[in-house]
């Protein structure tokens, strides 16, 4: 009785399957697919809504909105420039202090720390990166651009005031804050995969060199680094693309200003720091539409930079080294 | 000049005395160790300064009432702290789903072939897409036809944000199943559906749900996306389709506004959002752990 309940309820069960393979196996791959095809249709509708909503600023504005820093929504004047250079430099000050910083940072962790500090030290620094921007923001807002202004500007100020980027006088917020802020962001990004990339250099090249009696930092500088250049190169990409799209730690610390001027002590503006100030505000429809046009340069930005990156990093791993 | 064709042909470096070398090996690895300690230094002073402002604007009326008039004493964000929980939930169920089964696709039905890879093309640019940028895109999508800023705009712009992290999450996880599994499955007369949903999924339950929690994570301190979708609302509100309050715009707003108490709110705020986001990343992190020697 009982084995004959069992056998049965067995066959009836391979039945089921063999059912289902039929009934079930199609709709979960097209369902599968569907899911694939909406992040396309998102990637689609970004470009396409962007663009509809633009073309208003676009018609009667022309190119001379990337050409002109004149801003000023109550003459219906939008020029783009002064965010566009905002966002390129304060995204350089930021990979000018974070990437020679990350390789330091990445040579430590791998080669001279020992494990456990290694893996502590490195936890901390991606923690970093999780704290959401806006707190990046309080922070920058209240204690770190005081701070800049009270210790690290007038030093920079004093000593290379020569330059006409340290000229001024020092601001709690600025071009210089906003930068140092950004830096900070993209250091975990930016360290980790350094980090991965030393840590793919075949030991057998490390100790050869070593064996020829180069020193930690010579092995590093002529072995490892060269080795992977390419991997190092795509790490300032990915830093770029995230640099450049920050918003709520810029808007706290930038100045909000629609200027480009010399000294990086002075308040400005990034494409990203104008839309999350404006956005709500823009009471024509010119205004609102310029400032789509310029939510859909910041993507055309970081889109470029993310598909030059990607297709570097496929590159190096199909045409890289063994 | 010398100095500076020293530095300029780094492969001499070996005609240089063994002293000179040692010293500047030594410079580099206390370089090294500092910038690696300054890195340390930043994250504590971040995380001292939020606790320490954090707790003195936390008490039983910041988690229990609404928000006061600047100037009033007491008043809390308790409608704050409602709606960010259910914007996320909101978000969450939305963008998970999808991106779990878009990254299913990926490691299980395409692994080759053009489609998935020009998915996975476009996924990553989508990963690296701005925020704000996204937000823009949820205000012409759902903000301007609806008539209004709303709860349920603000959701979606965060799933958007949390699809394309997901699929790939997902994909790299199910991609470390070995495939012996999948071929036992299958040759014990499983579909693929029941190989996949039965077999794939449960091998590679612990990093998928790490990687939903970190996926949670970085939405749940997103101000950009909210700040012209859900926008924010000083009243009660559970309506999805009505401005929302929610902590991070409100951390925005109170801190930009020239009252200190405001202020001290937005420190209170930011020590509640930075506290569920570090746990929820070292919880994460734990699971990982736990998961990798096996």
């Amino acid at each position: 009785m009982a084995v004959k309940l069992d056998s049965s309820s067995r066959v009836s069960m391979s039945n089921r399957d063999r059912a289902n393979k039929w009934s079930a196996n199609k709709p979960f791959k097209y369902l599968c697919a569907a899911c694939c095809a909406l992040v396309l249709a998102l990637m689609v509708g970004l470009f396409v809504k962007l663009i509809a909503n633009s073309t208003l600023s676009m018609r009667k504005l022309g190119l001379g909105f990337l050409t002109s820093a004149e801003w000023d929504p109550v003459m219906g004047k939008f020029g783009a420039l002064s965010s566009i250079y905002g966002t390129l430099v304060s995204t350089a000050i930021a990979l000018i202090i974070a990437v020679p910083m990350s390789i330091v940072i990445a040579l430590f962790l791998v080669e001279l720390a020992p494990k456990r500090l290694s893996s502590f030290f490195g936890t901390s620094i991606e923690l970093l990166a999780a704290i959401p921007s806006i707190i990046y923001g309080m922070w920058g807002l209240f204690i770190f651009g005081p701070f800049m202004a009270e210790y690290i500007e007038p030093f920079l100020h004093r000593y290379f005031g020569f330059l006409p980027i340290f000229q001024g006088t020092p601001m709690p917020v600025g071009m210089l804050t906003a930068g140092v802020i950004l830096a900070l962001m993209v250091l975990p990004f930016t360290s980790s995969v350094m980090r991965d990339v030393l840590l793919m250099v075949p030991p057998v090249l490390k100790e050869s060199a070593y064996g020829l009696g180069a020193t930690t930092w010579e092995v590093t500088k002529d072995v490892s680094i060269r080795y992977g250049i390419r991997g190092i190169v795509g790490a300032v990409f990915l830093g770029l693309g995230r640099a450049i799209g920050e918003t709520m730690a810029v808007t706290f610390v930038i100045g909000n200003e629609h200027k480009i001027s010399a000294s990086l002590f002075a308040p400005a503006n990034s494409i990203a720091s104008t839309l999350a100030n404006e956005f709500t505000e823009a009471d024509t429809s010119l205004y609102l539409s310029a400032l789509v046009e310029l939510g859909l340069i910041l993507f055309l930005i970081t889109a470029i930079f993310q598909a030059v990156a990607q297709t570097w990093l496929r590159y190096v791993v199909r045409g890289g080294r063994p | 000049m010398a100095e500076i064709r020293c530095a300029r042909r780094p492969t001499v470096s070996a005609r240089r005395s063994i002293r000179g070398r040692k010293a500047i090996n030594g410079i580099v690895t206390i370089t090294a160790g500092s910038a690696a300690l300054l890195g340390l230094v930043m994250l504590l002073w971040i995380l001292y300064v939020v606790l320490r402002k954090g707790l003195a604007a936390i008490n039983w009326s910041f988690f229990t009432s609404l928000p006061s008039p600047p100037g009033e004493a007491g008043g809390g964000i308790v409608n704050a702290l409602v709606g960010t929980l259910i914007i996320t939930a909101v978000a969450t169920a939305m963008g998970v789903p999808v991106g779990m089964l878009a990254g299913t696709y990926l490691a299980e039905f395409g692994r080759e072939g053009r489609f998935a890879d020009l998915v996975r093309f476009v996924n990553n640019i989508l990963i690296g897409a701005p925020s704000i940028v996204v937000g823009v895109f949820v205000y012409t999508l759902l903000v301007v036809p609806m008539g209004g800023f709303s709860g349920i705009a603000g959701a979606v712009a965060l799933a958007i944000i949390m699809l394309p992290v997901v699929t790939r999450t997902t994909e790299d996880m199910l991609k470390l199943v070995p495939d012996s599994l999948r071929e036992s499955a299958l040759a014990l007369g499983a579909p693929e559906y029941k190989m996949i949903t039965q077999v794939a999924f449960r091998a590679a339950k612990g990093g998928l749900i790490t990687g939903v929690m970190l996926a949670v994570a970085r939405v749940s301190g997103e101000t950009a996306p909210l700040l012209f979708t859900t926008l924010n609302s000083p009243y009660w509100s559970l309506a999805l389709d009505k401005p929302m309050a929610n902590l991070t715009v409100t951390i925005f707003n109170y801190a930009m506004s020239p009252y200190s108490d405001w202020q001290e709110k937005a420190w209170g705020a930011s020590l509640l959002i930075t506290t569920a986001v570090l746990a929820l990343n070292l919880t994460a992190r734990f699971l990982a752990r736990e998961r990798r020697p096996r």
